[in-house]
């Protein structure tokens, strides 16, 4: 083998790692392939991946690697989308109104329990819970130390992949929201 | 209306969206809700919504007495009125509190449908995160606003014997052809189009779950290009 930190094989290895996972693999995941050795540390694979999506920029291809639920993964420009979806996706399927809802409502409020997304969403949510939680976009997280002991429900890595989030806290925050208010 | 046809188009949208439709519509202002006309309007969705045998959760009625209690609140002069726990002299002020809360989650869940949009178009290494599309599809248009067109139709309609509607002379499985053929020949209908003009009222009913029915199994879906604008049904594209 050759030594490692050649820039350009450091490149490699890295692009082959990402090329090689079907999940968002972190830093710390990615750092494992190097065994702690050969003076690689986080800050070097950043740049690294930047370099990688310079250089695909550059030379128009059609992916990248993206940054999302906390990893890197590699995916397709936007503008491929059209043709891939006529192998992969006749119709993208969406999400419907009442699963968004429950689904913001977790994110914000998360650990909450049934009840309490009922109050705000004022109906049952029984079934959305169920589809959401089947779609691995929410999870049990808990239960809440009340009476009967009710599950929690958090949101999941899954959750952020599917909305394209490093973490949950790049959401909007509710103060920025209110002033889009269309009822004012 | 005959027992060819029971359409059960569930109403995804409970009692606090349609509260939210009625103040966007009379762009009242959510601070100073006119409860006595908003009541009024709340009811008659209400009733519209059984006339077509929708499922009506029991929190549309929980909502009705609410609002039926708010009003009443407010007949009182302020010093008579029982104040609660939160000590709010406005009886409107918990359901106030309650609209605006949810109406920031609407918001929200806006943001995530933005998000959901651009992710469409972007494909990963694993075989795409999927989701499976549940309800109907009504994409921009709610259930309110298609009661709403409805409503409008039917008042236009002569005035006659409701009984009409159980008569079985037009079946909800006609109106579907019907609309259906209509439809394979032009891209797309506006919503008031679809009704003859000679139309009675159990004609409009049947012609209207036929249009919902529809919608239920994706055959058709309803669009609008704003809100409050006319509604257009289009034929949705076969899989």
């Amino acid at each position: 083998m050759e030594p490692v930190n050649t820039k350009e094989n450091l490149k490699n290895i890295v692009e082959a790692v990402l090329f090689a996972s079907a999940e968002p693999l972190s830093v710390n995941d990615i750092l494992k392939a190097f065994e702690g050795k050969d003076n690689v540390g986080k800050k070097e694979v950043k740049e690294v991946i930047d370099a990688i999506n310079d250089e695909y920029r550059n030379s128009g291809k059609p992916f990248l690697f993206e940054e999302v639920a906390g990893g890197f993964r590699m995916i397709t420009r936007p503008e491929y989308a059209e043709y891939i979806k006529r192998i992969y996706q006749a119709q993208p399927s969406r999400l419907s109104k009442p699963a968004l809802e429950t689904l913001a409502i977790i994110a914000y409020r998360q650990p909450i329990i049934k009840a309490d997304i009922e109050s705000i969403r004022g109906v049952n949510v029984d079934g959305v819970i169920k589809s959401l939680l089947d779609k691995n976009l929410i999870r049990i997280s808990g239960r809440k130390d009340v009476v009967g002991r009710p599950f929690e429900f958090s949101t999941t890595e899954k959750f952020l992949e599917y909305f394209g989030l490093t973490n949950i806290k790049e959401l909007p925050r509710i103060e920025e929201l209110s002033q889009f208010s269309s009822l004012k | 209306m005959g027992e060819d046809y029971k359409v059960r188009l569930e109403v995804f949208e409970g009692p606090l969206d349609l509260l939210l439709y009625l103040i966007k519509k009379d762009e009242v202002d959510i601070y100073d809700i006119p409860v006595e006309k908003i009541t009024k309007q709340y009811l008659e969705y209400l009733g519209l919504m059984k006339m077509l045998d929708l499922t009506i959760a029991g929190e549309f009625l929980v909502m009705a007495s609410t609002l039926m209690y708010i009003k009443s609140m407010m007949l009182l002069p302020p010093e008579e009125r029982v104040i609660d726990e939160e000590d709010s002299v406005d009886p409107r002020a918990d359901l106030v509190k309650q609209l605006l809360e949810y109406k920031q989650f609407k918001e929200l869940a806006d943001h995530l449908e933005e998000r959901e949009k651009e992710r469409v178009n972007i494909f990963s290494r694993a075989a795409s995160v999927s989701v499976e599309s549940e309800g109907a599809e009504l994409s921009n248009v709610s259930i309110f606003d298609l009661i709403s067109a409805f409503s409008d139709i039917l008042k236009g309609a002569g005035q006659e014997d409701l009984r009409e509607i159980f008569e079985d002379k037009f079946t909800v499985s006609d109106k579907i052809s019907h609309i259906t053929g209509v439809l394979k020949n032009n891209k797309n209908v506006k919503f008031s189009e679809l009704f003859e003009k000679t139309a009675n009222k159990g004609e409009i009913v049947v012609t209207f779950l036929a249009v919902l029915e529809l919608i239920r199994v994706k055959a058709v879906k309803a669009v609008q290009k704003k809100h409050f604008s006319d509604i257009f049904i289009e034929m949705v594209p076969a899989a």
